[in-house]
């Protein structure tokens, strides 16, 4: 299972025009590896994941999942392949976690949702690899940020993917639930063999777990292990330099 | 997804409540039948001819026509507050009620204006019943096809009350120039009633809400989905758009013709999905689908049963009774819960 992102331009269509938001990105995620997209607000990280997930079309270029378009995939055929941890938070507060992790299984139930032995099977599997067993019949609206989002992984998971694409994952957790989590995720992808790809403004920490990393701008984009983007500079040029500086000696940004 | 089996107990609690209800309610009315005379009625073995074609020509019919309508509405009440991610939705957010009354109010006060034209006998309750489904799937159309255009469920809620505002004003209009005679008789029609339908109007309503069930059964899953929100709901195979038009379609079925049948009935709809909630507590339409038709049964039945205000011979509006019954009854759960589960 290798997705491959061809040369694709992201942005928004509209009868009059196409806004282009990023040009020409390539990469391509290989099986049991992390990957974190980085770039300055407004460049289309998200954009570019909800691309990938064939939420909106790419304006141009190729998408491909096993050398097929995502494109000429079924709703229903992608989601075996792709699952999702988005940033807007789930419409009903008051489902419990464990009716949470089991909404993952939709792809592979029948008409009615029913759960077989295999799903929850994959259930208690999903929440043993994200710990979250003492939290399995609490109510969402009791939980906090961190707990929430490991629950929104445990789906991801029970949804049983060869890929997870996740929408800024650490965004309201502070340090120490962020390392927690994206440990998490780096354990889960090495482990499982999973592809996992996330958006992040945590360069330094992506930097230090990341097995690549891909670095967005308007023109061209950056593909690479982080050890190789440092050495040929392309941290530097990510944000106005009058304002901060990269150190390449700690892999960390410094306010100039 | 452990406790189905404490579910069982409740649903045949429910069940007999039912059933319990069912007998009062045909037990009970303006004219005094003794209940071994009802029973004896019932079993077919009655000597009283006007006993017998009261009970089963009027009170059995309205019982029925109770039932139908609280579970309808109810059903009806869940679809919307899942697809709208909203706990004050009920059946009527989508203009159904409104175009209910517009069609109505046209027949009645606007017929009024232009009896030449109208020669037909507006008080018959068949065109009235045609005259209000047509207003609430014109209204229901007009929302469909805006439906198509937008993306947001949240914009189509919003596009369903003005379409209710439209047809609010145009109401008004109608009233304010026509005969006070006729204005009452609108008033009448506004109260809702239980107590007008035939055996084969009942057998039409029944086919009706039929199909509206079975298209919220086969929506069960995307339901759930739902709860997740829309994005996830297709990141997990669902066809957003589809379950969509199915959903509103189901919705318009039960809401629009339980109010072209038996008048606006407000509340039952909106309420009995939190009270259901109570009971069953649990987010999963498998349950909640089942649980709110009978439970939704069981509270229109109560609120009839009072509406016939026992020892009395007069018959209190039902849609008035369905508020001032329920409506304190959702503000102590609220009190008492602190919030509003959803």
């Amino acid at each position: 299972m290798s997705i491959k992102v061809e040369n694709i331009n992201i942005g928004y269509k509209s009868k009059k025009q196409d806004t282009v938001i990023a040009k020409n990105i390539s990469f391509s995620l290989k099986k049991g590896e992390i990957t974190a997209i980085v770039g300055i607000n407004g460049i289309g990280k998200s954009t570019l994941l909800r691309t990938i997930a064939n939420v909106q079309p790419p304006l141009k270029g190729s998408i491909t999942i096993d050398d097929n378009q995502i494109t000429k995939y079924s709703a229903l055929d992608l989601a075996s392949k792709i699952s999702l941890v988005l940033t807007e938070s789930i419409a009903s507060k008051n489902l419990t976690v464990i009716e949470l992790i089991a909404l993952g299984r939709q792809p592979y139930t029948n008409w009615l949702g029913t759960l077989t032995n295999i799903d929850k099977k994959k259930i208690k599997e999903a929440i043993e690899l994200v710990e979250i067993s003492d939290l399995q019949h609490k109510r969402c609206f009791e939980l906090s940020d961190g707990q929430l989002q490991r629950v929104m992984i445990a789906r991801a998971l029970a949804q049983d993917t060869p890929i997870i694409l996740l929408d800024e994952p650490t965004s309201h957790l502070d340090l120490y639930h962020k390392v927690q989590i994206l440990k998490l995720l780096k354990n889960i992808a090495h482990k499982t063999n999973k592809t996992i790809l996330y958006t992040t403004h945590e360069i330094a920490i992506a930097i230090q777990l990341c097995d690549k990393i891909c670095i967005l701008n308007t023109e061209e984009s950056f593909f690479d292990t982080p050890c190789n983007l440092i050495k040929q500079n392309h941290f530097e040029k990510l944000f106005p330099t009058d304002t901060i500086k990269f150190d390449s000696g700690t892999g960390s940004f410094k306010i100039a | 997804m452990n406790q189905p089996k404490t579910y069982k107990f409740y649903f045949l609690a429910l069940v007999i409540l039912l059933v319990v209800l069912f007998f009062v309610n045909i037990s009970l009315g303006s004219v005094f039948i003794p209940i071994k005379e009802t029973f004896a009625t019932l079993f077919g073995n009655s000597s009283n001819t006007s006993w017998h074609y009261i009970i089963w020509n009027y009170r059995i019919p309205k019982a029925f026509t109770a039932i139908f309508v609280g579970s309808g509405l109810s059903l009806s009440g869940l679809l919307m507050q899942t697809l709208f991610r909203n706990p004050l939705a009920g059946p009527f957010v989508l203009g159904i009620s409104s175009g209910s009354s517009l069609g109505a109010a046209l027949l009645i006060m606007g017929a009024g204006l232009l009896t030449s034209i109208f020669s037909f006998d507006i008080y018959n309750n068949v065109t009235l019943i045609i005259a209000s489904s047509l207003g609430s799937f014109l209204v229901l159309f007009a929302v469909l096809s805006v439906a198509i255009k937008i993306k947001d469920t949240m914009s189509l809620l919003i596009i369903g009350l003005m379409f209710g505002s439209i047809t609010g004003a145009v109401v008004s209009v109608l009233s304010y120039f026509t005969t006070a005679e006729k204005l009452q008789q609108y008033t009448y029609w506004s109260f809702g009633s239980l107590g007008d339908l035939s055996w084969s109007q009942l057998a039409l309503l029944t086919g009706i809400l039929s199909i509206g069930i079975l298209l919220s059964i086969i929506s069960i899953k995307p339901l759930n989905a739902f709860l997740l929100g829309e994005n996830y709901a297709q990141s997990l195979g669902i066809q957003i758009k589809k379950s969509r038009y199915i959903i509103i379609i189901a919705t318009g079925l039960l809401a629009g013709s339980i109010t072209a049948f038996a008048g606006p009935i407000a509340f039952i709809g909106l309420a009995t999905p939190h009270l259901t909630r109570q009971i069953f507590n649990t987010t999963d339409h498998k349950t909640l689908v089942p649980a709110v038709l009978i439970f939704g049964a069981v509270i229109m039945l109560i609120c009839d049963t009072i509406a016939q205000f026992p020892g009395s011979e007069s018959v209190l509006p039902i849609n008035a009774i369905t508020s001032i019954i329920g409506a304190p009854v959702v503000i102590w759960l609220l009190i008492k819960k602190q919030k509003m589960v959803f």
